[in-house]
Order: C-alpha cells, then sequence, then structure tokens
C-alpha cells in the first residue's frame, strides 16, 4: 500500500525524477511564474504614477510593481517576508505574531473537531441500532448541511455571545456543525459494513448489541471512520475561520483575513491563507498518519 | 445403541414469503440426530439443507411444526450456546490475530484470560495450526484458514457442531485433507456433528446418517446409515461397499428429481 514507497530506497536523484516531486515542483514554479507576471497588471493603477516618477523602463516597472507596501496582488516574496517577519521575528504569544493566530484558530479547530467526532459518531451509533431514527433523523442531518454557514454562523455567534458565550466555544460550535455531517454519513455506512455472516457469527455466540459493536461493528468501521476524519479536520478549520469573521475578529486566522481586507494588508491576507493551507494540510496528514499506525496495529498488509 | 437425541425435529416446515409469492424452503422434515452422530445432509442448491442447519442454530425460525436441540427450544438453546457453528467462509475478523479470533467467542462468554490461554493453545493444536498464534488470517491459506474457524467453533467445547458446507471453497486436494482431519477430530472429540454438503464423496466418507434432501419444497427423501470403522482412510472410496453407499445416495437425489432443470 502506501509503505511501498519506503521498502526499497532508490537514489534523491531517482525519487526526484520518479516521484512526485519532480511534477510537484514544476507546478509550483509555473504558479509563481503566473504569479509574478499577474502582479504588474495587477498592481497597475498603484504603480503607474511611481513607476513615471522613476522614469519608467522595464526595470523600474518590475521592481516598483513588486515592492508596493499595500498592493492589490502582493509578490510571491513579499508573502514570504511577511510570513517571516510574523512567525520568526515577532515572539509568539504577541498579538502580532501569525504564530499567535494560528493557535488561536487550531484550537477552536481541534475542540470542534472532537466534539464534532464524538456527535458524529454517537448519531452515527444511534442510527444503525434504532431503524426508527435513520429514517426520521437522517433527513434533518442533510437538511443541515444545505444551509449556508455563513448564514449561520453570525447568529450562532451572537445568540452564545448574549448569554454571555464567548471565545473558543461558540468558534468550536460552528466546527463542530460542519464536521460531524461526514463522520456520521461515514460511520453509519462503516458500522453497517460487517457482512451477514459475521454478524450471523455473533448471533450464534448470543453476543449482547453492546459486544456486537465494540467487538465488530467499531473495528470494521475504522477504515471508513478515519477517510470521514480527513474530510472532517479540514472543514473544522474552515469553521473555526468562517466563526472569526463576525466576533469583531479580534484573533484567529479569520481576524487576520478581516483584518487585511479592513486595511489593505494584502500581504497579511495572503500570509494568512498560507499558515491556513499549512494548518490545514497538516492536520490532514497527521490523521492520515495515525490510520496507518492503526491498520498496521489491526493486521493490515504493510 | 440407544444414545440420547440431540436433534429432533417433528413435520418442521418453513415458508419464506417473498415478492414473487411464497418459497417453501422446508417441508414437513422429521429427522432424529443422536448423541455421537456425523450426519451429512446433502442435495441440490435450494433443497433447504443451510436452512435446516440455521434452524437448529435459530439464526431462522420454523414456520410449522416442533424442534429441540438438546431437549430445548432453538433459541433456548442459542442462549445456552449449546453449539459451535462453521459458515461457508471462514468469517475471520481481519484485524484479529489467530489466537484472538479463537479468542473471540471465549471472550464474549465471559471466560478467564488463563482459560482463554489455554483453550486457544489446545484448539489450535487439534486442528493442528500451533505456532501461528500471532498470524493475521490474510497470512494463512484458505484452508488454514477454516481450520482456525473449527477451532474457534470448538474452543467453547460445545457438545453439538454445525457446519455448512465449510470445505465447500476449496480445491479438491485440500478438502480431502481437511476431511481426513475432520473425522479424526470427531473420533477423538465424540461431538456430534452435523455437515452440510453438495459433495457425494464427502457426505458418503464422513457421515454415520446421509440425509438426502431435494428441493421444491425442500424436503428429506432417504436417511442412509453407514457402517464403516471409525479409523477409515480415505482408501475406502474404492471400496464396493463406499460405491454401494454413493449409489444409494445418487438414487435418492435422482428420485427427488434434483437432477432436472
Amino acid at each position: 500500500m502506501t509503505l511501498a514507497a519506503t521498502r526499497s530506497r532508490p537514489s534523491l536523484a531517482g525519487a526526484f525524477a520518479h516521484g512526485s516531486t519532480l511534477p510537484v515542483t514544476i507546478i509550483v514554479l509555473i504558479v509563481i511564474v503566473i504569479w509574478y507576471l499577474a502582479a504588474i497588471p495587477m498592481n497597475r493603477v498603484l504603480s503607474e504614477p511611481l513607476i513615471a516618477a522613476a522614469g519608467g523602463g522595464l526595470g523600474n516597472t518590475l521592481s516598483i510593481s513588486w515592492s508596493l507596501p499595500r498592493p492589490v496582488l502582493p509578490a510571491p516574496h513579499q508573502v514570504l517576508i511577511e510570513l517571516w517577519n510574523t512567525v520568526f521575528i515577532v515572539a509568539p504569544w504577541r498579538p502580532k505574531s501569525l504564530l499567535y493566530h494560528c493557535w488561536v484558530t487550531l484550537s477552536s479547530t481541534l475542540l470542534g473537531f472532537i466534539l464534532g467526532t464524538i456527535l458524529g459518531v454517537g448519531l452515527a451509533i444511534a442510527i444503525v441500532h434504532v431503524k426508527a431514527l435513520s429514517r426520521s433523523l437522517m433527513p434533518w442531518i442533510i437538511a443541515s448541511q444545505t444551509i449556508p454557514i455563513l448564514a449561520i454562523a453570525p447568529m450562532v455567534i451572537v445568540v452564545l455571545g448574549s448569554i454571555g458565550l464567548t471565545g473558543l466555544l461558540p468558534k468550536s460550535l460552528i466546527s463542530m456543525y460542519l464536521c460531524f455531517f461526514p463522520v456520521t454519513i461515514g460511520m453509519v455506512k462503516g458500522l453497517a459494513s460487517p457482512d451477514p455472516m459475521q454478524l450471523d457469527l455473533m448471533r450464534t455466540y448470543n453476543a449482547s448489541t453492546t459486544q456486537v459493536l465494540w467487538k465488530l461493528r467499531w473495528p470494521a468501521s475504522l477504515p471508513f471512520l478515519f477517510a470521514s476524519l480527513k474530510v472532517a479536520i479540514a472543514i473544522a478549520l474552515v469553521g473555526a475561520i468562517v466563526g472569526e469573521l463576525p466576533t469583531g475578529a479580534q484573533a484567529g486566522i479569520g481576524a487576520r483575513l478581516l483584518n487585511g481586507s479592513y486595511y489593505g494588508q494584502t500581504q497579511q491576507i495572503w500570509a494568512a491563507l498560507v499558515a491556513a493551507a499549512v494548518m490545514s494540510s497538516g492536520l490532514v496528514w497527521l490523521i492520515g498518519f495515525i490510520e496507518r499506525r492503526v491498520a498496521l496495529a489491526m493486521g493490515g498488509r504493510p | 445403541m440407544a444414545a440420547a437425541s440431540v436433534i429432533e425435529a417433528r413435520e418442521l416446515s418453513l415458508t419464506f414469503e417473498t415478492a414473487d409469492g411464497p418459497v417453501y424452503a422446508l417441508s414437513k422434515v422429521n429427522l432424529t440426530v443422536h448423541d455421537g452422530d456425523f450426519v451429512s445432509f446433502i442435495g441440490p442448491s435450494g433443497c433447504g439443507k443451510t436452512t435446516l442447519l440455521r434452524v437448529i442454530a435459530d439464526l431462522e425460525q420454523a414456520s410449522e411444526g416442533h424442534i429441540s436441540v438438546n431437549g430445548m427450544k432453538p433459541d433456548e438453546a442459542r442462549r445456552k450456546r449449546a453449539y459451535g457453528y462453521v459458515f461457508q467462509a471462514p468469517a475471520l475478523y481481519p484485524w484479529r490475530t489467530i489466537e484472538r479470533n479463537v479468542a473471540l467467542p471465549l471472550e464474549i462468554m465471559g471466560f478467564s484470560a488463563a482459560e482463554r490461554a489455554e483453550r486457544i493453545s489446545r484448539n489450535l493444536d487439534l486442528v493442528n495450526l500451533t505456532g501461528f498464534e500471532k498470524k493475521f488470517p490474510w497470512q494463512l491459506s484458505g484452508g488454514m484458514q477454516q481450520r482456525v474457524s473449527i477451532a474457534r467453533a470448538l474452543a467453547v467445547d460445545p457438545k453439538l457442531l454445525l457446519m455448512d458446507e465449510p470445505f465447500g471453497a476449496l480445491d479438491e486436494i485440500v478438502r480431502d485433507k481437511l476431511n481426513q482431519q475432520l473425522l479424526e477430530l470427531w473420533g477423538r472429540t465424540k461431538k456430534t456433528v452435523v455437515f452440510v454438503t453438495h459433495s457425494i464423496p464427502e457426505a458418503v466418507f464422513l457421515s454415520t446418517h446421509i440425509v438426502v434432501m431435494s428441493p421444491r419444497p425442500g424436503r428429506i427423501i432417504d436417511v442412509i446409515e453407514t457402517k464403516f470403522p471409525k479409523d477409515r482412510t480415505l482408501d475406502i472410496r474404492e471400496t464396493p461397499e463406499f460405491l454401494k453407499v454413493a449409489h444409494r445416495v445418487r438414487e435418492g437425489l435422482r428420485q427427488g428429481h434434483s437432477y432436472d432443470d
């Protein structure tokens, strides 16, 4: 499976040519080139008077287009400088640090993810065991996801704020609201995945419903659970960011996005987006890592 | 020999109601299985042999008639865990090692860890799988997996072993070997075995009693008692007595129109 790549160790150059490194690098380079080129016309309104004042020419055009203090589209290196300054220069506990905002968003993401997973698994267990629930509950669960989260998030924040709940929990609830859904859908399928023979076997042992759940349905559902969790943790992060938008945005990735757009700090917006992408892929990777360890412990073929 | 009866079926019928009308899976079945018997149900698909086994195991419920298992109703017998059941496929849990697969019924029935360990090693030894305790099912061949499932069924030490075409998916060479091993195991443990098959040589070789069944409606046509020695080997399949019994089974199947389309 996934471990096949580590079994034989080709040379570094070979891995570069045959693995996914080379295609990914090429795509990244193409994107960067397009990005630099696009920055010239997009920043034209701001850069044109400055270029004229400097005497025009290609050199001036490029250097000015790519170094405006508040560009419409910042050049990649401007975003990198912003990232460097806010991640490595500023102390991480200060509100000017991007790490501080990442941690604020990450903490509500993780809390929402845990709550959503518990809710999702709980609903799935109930639905699998009680026939009536699958008919009565399922339509509501699906309907819950058709409501745009951007519409519902401010209401949740405001209503909870009015009863004194602010900060971490309201944002986590929005994450939970988004991420319980894939967990429920995946786990309903997963818990019902044992074949009739495996269930008959439990019946011949006169096993209780709880024993069937823990010794058969739960282990059989784990591949489905991990597939759902990968989706869930990514949208939990989206939920946390959306939850930060209507709060007046004191802290978090969402706050950075909002602040950046208020003050035309596009580097700040892009840096926050990069941070969100890095966190998101890191979290998905972490779930995948745990999944592989669990699969090995459960006798999966290496 | 007046051994106690383990299974007693009287006028047993089972009808499945389907969208295309009723299906008579079993019709007025009468059967007695005595303690220590090796009884095979043989017949073509749809003759109700598996259904009859599932009724004995309380995996299906009869619509009419009477059946007792160990003197109890099937659901009581199931609750008291009176039997071990071996399915058509090994039905091992892929996330459990071999020893933990055998431990499954023991865990469910609440045996102590020490008792579990003792029974695992005893029953894996019985099916010649000592040394494979820590392997996962996918690391074993189909025949070995089915032997694990037999060890799992024997682990709770039931008096009655119900086997539903356990070797049906295996090739003939492996099947011959497992038949021989099953016979030895039966001789040693003195269990009562009810065995479903669609192979005539397998039924004749293994059984003390062969129950010939026929479809539409599922019913018993003939019950043939064999008198082969308990320590028989595969060689008896060349003897005239063996061929005579096999012929009678084939005749029974023909009478039941089992060879018609």
